[in-house]
């Protein structure tokens, strides 16, 4: 009977630890895109990425459909390569969609927000978003509104 | 010129000590993974048993430290963020380095305390009395019968009490946040899920405590088996289980950190 018990309550320790990484998986971690089936490689290139980090999210209407994996100098187009996985799913993004990168609230994180066009034919793997736009660097802004102001005054 | 080779040779002697601790330790490692599924009489009761004795009598100081690191963390966090307007953000706080860092390493220090030092003392203790020998004697393994069993039972309970930790630890950290603190509890746990992903924080957690577990049960185990057959060499060979362990979980964690988040 001892050795029973025992038996069951490390039968409910194992249960418990699996209930507390499928909570950790479920309810913290809202397990979605990464493990969501499979991906599909975009690749665009932006003027500037400014903040832009690996793992930032990929978004389309305010919903998040993939994830940026690798940024990097393109040495040719002296333009910033970003390199993103998206969902399988997310399989109807037209050819002439563009991508922008966006913050979230005033001081948030950067992602990329892509906005569908118009076009029939879909983007594969591989394929490059050819309209983007960079970030909003928030020191030009300032220096732009300083010059334009100055100017007023004049 | 005779103090100049004195100290080298007692350098070299502290090299050559150390190199072979370290492969005594190793020795120990390979034969226990090597021998512990065969052997005659069942493995798996010793097993449960082990699991039973590390894991589940582990789970009551696991899951209270939890709670109270928790909750801590989110009164903690909230007072700093709310002076700038951003106490929402808490739930990824407390999510993010629960499962992170403190979770795995927390359970980890806990772990070679109240398993890793009863391993350590109760395998010098069987040494001490020659229960070793004796099993030697009458042709029973003692490394695959009394080693192997506790050193796989540390390594597969490390990981599910770190997730219950963690787990605990949120629940905490909710409780205080949105019960006491008055967080709206959407954005609470909406910006968790934001914030912590799947593949890249709750594994990378995990794989961290599963190291952690390999390293504390193998440093209890070589610290019991190598400890002086007296009752001072047991309280030493405690004392270092916990010293060792600690240090090398906090050493690791750095290392692991570096690897998995540092983009190196």
């Amino acid at each position: 009977m001892r050795v029973r018990t025992i038996e069951i309550s490390v039968g409910l320790f194992l249960v418990a630890g699996l209930l507390a990484l499928a909570m950790l998986a479920l309810k913290v971690s809202g397990l979605s895109v990464s493990a969501g089936g499979g991906t599909y490689r975009l690749y665009a290139e932006f003027d500037n990425v400014g903040a832009l980090t690996r793992r930032a999210k990929v978004s389309m209407a305010g919903v998040t459909v993939g994830r940026v994996v690798d940024i990097e100098f393109d040495k040719n187009t002296y333009m910033a390569r970003v390199a993103m996985d998206l969902d399988a799913d997310v399989n109807t993004i037209p050819l002439d969609s563009s991508a922008a990168i966006l913050t979230t609230g005033l001081l948030g994180e950067k992602f990329v927000g892509i906005s569908a066009g118009g076009d029939d034919v879909f983007l594969k793997d591989g394929d490059l978003v050819e309209d983007t736009q960079s970030a909003v660097v928030l020191e030009e802004l300032i220096g732009r509104f300083l010059l334009n102001s100055s100017d007023g005054g004049d | 010129m005779n103090w100049c080779t004195e100290s080298m040779v007692s350098l070299g002697r502290w090299g050559v000590d150390t190199v072979r601790v370290m492969g005594r330790a190793t020795l120990i490692l390979f034969l226990m993974l090597s021998r512990g599924g065969g052997g005659q009489g069942a493995f798996f009761p010793l097993l449960v048993r082990q699991v039973y004795v590390v894991g589940v009598l582990s789970l009551v100081i696991i899951a209270v430290a939890g709670l109270f690191i928790g909750m801590v963390l989110a009164l903690q966090g909230y007072n700093i963020l709310v002076g700038y307007g951003t106490e929402q953000a808490v739930g990824q706080l407390v999510a993010l380095s629960l499962v992170r860092e403190l979770g795995p390493v927390v359970t980890a220090l806990l772990f070679a305390g109240r398993a890793g030092s009863a391993l350590t003392a109760e395998i010098g203790l069987m040494k001490t009395t020659d229960q070793l020998a004796s099993l030697e004697m009458i042709g029973v393994d003692p490394l695959r019968q009394i080693a192997a069993p506790r050193f796989l039972a540390g390594v597969i309970s490390m990981p599910i009490l770190a997730c219950i930790f963690s787990m605990v630890g949120i629940l905490g950290g909710a409780l205080i946040g949105i019960d006491w603190l008055g967080i709206y509890d959407g954005s609470f746990w909406g910006n968790m899920e934001q914030a912590v992903s799947f593949a890249d924080d709750v594994m990378d957690g995990l794989i961290k405590s599963v190291v952690f577990g390999v390293v504390v049960s193998w440093i209890a185990v070589f610290q019991g088996y190598e400890s002086m057959p007296t009752s001072e060499g047991i309280s030493l060979a405690t004392t270092r289980t916990v010293v060792y362990s600690s240090l090398a979980v906090l050493a690791l964690d750095l290392f692991l950190t570096a690897v998995m988040f540092g983009d190196l």
